[in-house]
């Protein structure tokens, strides 16, 4: 028998001119933060709303505890949209009554509010709240029914830096009661600092699947050399490295940098600006997809 | 500047033109009103008599009174309430053909007395049966089809563009993630609705009352039974319009589909009576025709419970099937 609080199987979305979603599988363990990665156009988004039982699947079905999706994976789930509006000329204490008003059991809304941290606004019109704080208030929503699945759709897209770091540390303190976490994201930082496990999809397929740190491990040598692009002759394409293109950069991936400095130094490429770190998300992505993530 | 707005102008107009669903129902709606004010108002000049025929059809060789020039002769088969529009002076004068032949005039009316001379020319044996009675005043007989109408735009606009706008900002997708269902949802709309048309309306009759004053001659607590099932009709019968469209112009072009013909055909302003059979059976697949046809028999004529039941149970009966059609069909995204 299955341990997966989610499983999905052989999910498959068609429009009338594409498919979205093209044979997609998964399973997410329990008490786990599940990060789903792509470029635009993936079909992450898709996936999730067939995952969060509110878009059909063309084929494919979706398993909330062993069992398809039904009454209690509504009761049981919580949800951040990408994108949604909530009810005009309600105060954030009234919109989190609102919804904590449909669901049977949950958390008291004083309790919600404090978790958000959203005690001073509780008594604001919920459309006069900035950014940051319209996502906290989004989140409260999706925790009045205390979920033991949570999904977060691109919650950080729009903030501003701190905002964003205000909501990885909510996120943080939400991770650390155990709460399975479904997360899609356009942000690699936001993946690495709370994902335990990722998906990365592209034409709506998955590409790549597992811990971040043992996909990072299987795909990348130790280190990564960053030298500009219009620094990087064009005849150094040709030397026996491993070459990575990205839009303003080269990227060189080796597990022996003396020997490629070596390399680099004899063809007589510029040095100045080289920039050497160890791969990170960004660049498996890149790897994988061809394809740079753009907020 | 010229350049900006044809700019904005040709886009719009290539949006117009691209919602076929809206266009279409746009170029329909003016055809429909020149359609239906032709119905309405249109054929030979109004007789300048209404005279009733107790009899269950009319047959014009039958008498030579029957075939006068400006005289409008409808058919009225229930004696009693034929005998209350002469009372009420809603027609000028009712007759009974059959041997022995009758009629009753309201000695009160001038146009009784005139129409009176017109079949005693014809049928100088008929007997007189006097009665007596004041006129119900226009805007007796117009007070329920002012509240009517009022309840019929607050239903149909108020509950169907709310429902659209929650679909377009996408929070009726966030209440599709929460166990709600579509018919708890539409259910709160309908009652929130009912809630606030019942108060509009108890303050338009009271406030009308208090002001120029009007007749009822029936039990209000009966008006309240009418309102409470009227309403929930016509609300039901928005939300179907509702449950599933996501452009505002569709949505509003097949509101006033719906709006106009009850405008022009539910007796709001004057009665159909007299108007060809098929065309009164269209205004009562309408609420609002039975809405009225009960409100004006509860207060021009005390009617009771018995004698507005069919309309009850029609409003009933349509208010379940469009909250059932509506659920059924209604759709939490935008497609």
């Amino acid at each position: 028998m299955s341990t997966a609080i989610l499983e999905v199987r052989e999910l498959v979305k068609q429009y009338p001119a594409t498919t979205a979603v093209a044979g997609v599988s998964f399973s997410v363990p329990p008490g786990v933060c599940f990060g789903m990665l792509g470029p635009n156009g993936a079909g992450k988004t898709t996936t999730i709303e067939i995952m969060e039982g509110i878009l059909p699947p063309t084929a494919g079905e979706v398993h909330y505890r062993g069992e398809p999706l039904g009454n209690r994976f509504r009761e049981e789930a919580g949800i951040l949209f990408q994108k949604s509006a909530l009810q005009d000329f309600l105060t954030v204490r009234q919109s989190i009554a609102l919804f904590r008003g449909l669901y049977t059991t949950g958390l008291d809304v004083d309790e919600v509010i404090r978790l958000c941290a959203l005690e001073k606004l509780a008594g604001r019109d919920a459309r006069k709240l900035s950014g940051g704080q319209q996502q906290r208030l989004l989140l409260a929503i999706a925790l009045v029914n205390d979920p033991t699945l949570l999904f977060l759709d691109e919650p950080t897209t729009g903030l501003d830096p701190q905002a964003r770091r205000n909501f990885w540390e909510l996120m943080q303190s939400i991770k650390a009661q155990r709460k399975t976490i479904i997360l899609t994201t356009h942000y690699m930082e936001e993946a690495e600092l709370l994902c335990d496990e990722i998906v990365i999809m592209d034409r709506g397929r998955i590409i790549a699947q597992g811990p971040p740190r043992r996909l990072l491990h299987e795909h990348f040598a130790e280190v990564l050399l960053e030298l500009p692009r219009q620094e990087f002759p064009p005849a150094a394409r040709q030397l026996p490295l491993n070459i990575i293109d990205a839009s303003d950069r080269v990227e060189i991936s080796t597990h022996d940098l003396e020997a490629t400095l070596r390399t680099l130094l004899e063809a007589k490429v510029p040095l100045t600006n080289l920039r050497i770190r160890p791969a990170n998300l960004e660049d498996l992505f890149l790897e994988l997809t061809g394809t740079e993530l753009r907020p | 500047m010229i350049k900006r707005l044809l700019s904005v102008l040709h886009a719009r107009n290539l949006e117009f033109l691209r919602d076929r669903s809206t266009l279409v129902f746009t170029l329909l709606l003016p055809i429909m009103l020149v359609i239906g004010m032709g119905f309405v108002f249109g054929g030979p000049e109004r007789p300048l008599f209404k005279v009733g025929v107790l009899a269950g059809h009319l047959d014009r060789q039958a008498h030579p009174f029957l075939r006068e020039r400006y005289v409008e002769f409808i058919t009225l088969p229930d004696e009693s309430a034929a005998l209350r529009k002469v009372t009420h002076q809603q027609i000028d004068l009712l007759v009974d053909l059959h041997a022995p032949q009758r009629y009753w005039v309201n000695t009160d009316s001038p146009k009784g007395y005139i129409v009176e001379k017109l079949l005693l020319a014809a049928e100088p044996a008929a007997v007189r049966q006097p009665v007596t009675g004041a006129a119900i005043r226009y805007i007796d007989w117009l007070f329920p089809g002012i509240l009517g109408m009022n309840m019929m735009f607050s239903c149909l606009f108020g509950v169907g563009y709310v429902v659209l706008r929650y679909r377009k900002s996408g929070f009726l997708k966030r209440l599709h993630a929460t166990p709600l269902s579509a018919f708890e949802f539409l259910s709160a709309q309908v009652l929130s609705r009912l809630g606030l048309i019942l108060f509009v309306t108890v303050i338009l009759y009271v406030g009308i009352g208090a002001i120029i004053g009007f007749h009822n001659a029936g039990n209000v607590l009966l008006l309240v039974l009418l309102g409470v099932v009227g309403a929930l009709s016509m609300i039901a019968l928005g939300l179907t319009i509702a449950a599933r469209f996501s452009s505002d112009e569709l949505v509003g072009g097949l509101l006033n589909v719906l709006t106009w013909p009850m405008m022009l055909l539910s007796g709001i302003w004057f009665s159909l009576e007299g108007s060809p059979r098929w065309v009164q059976w269209v205004a009562h697949v309408f609420p609002l025709t039975h809405v009225l046809e009960a409100a004006r028999a509860v207060m021009l004529d005390g009617a009771g419970l018995p004698q507005i039941a069919p309309n009850l149970l029609y409003l009933a009966a349509t208010a379940l099937a469009f909250l059932a059609f509506g659920a059924w069909s209604f759709r939490w995204r935008i497609e």
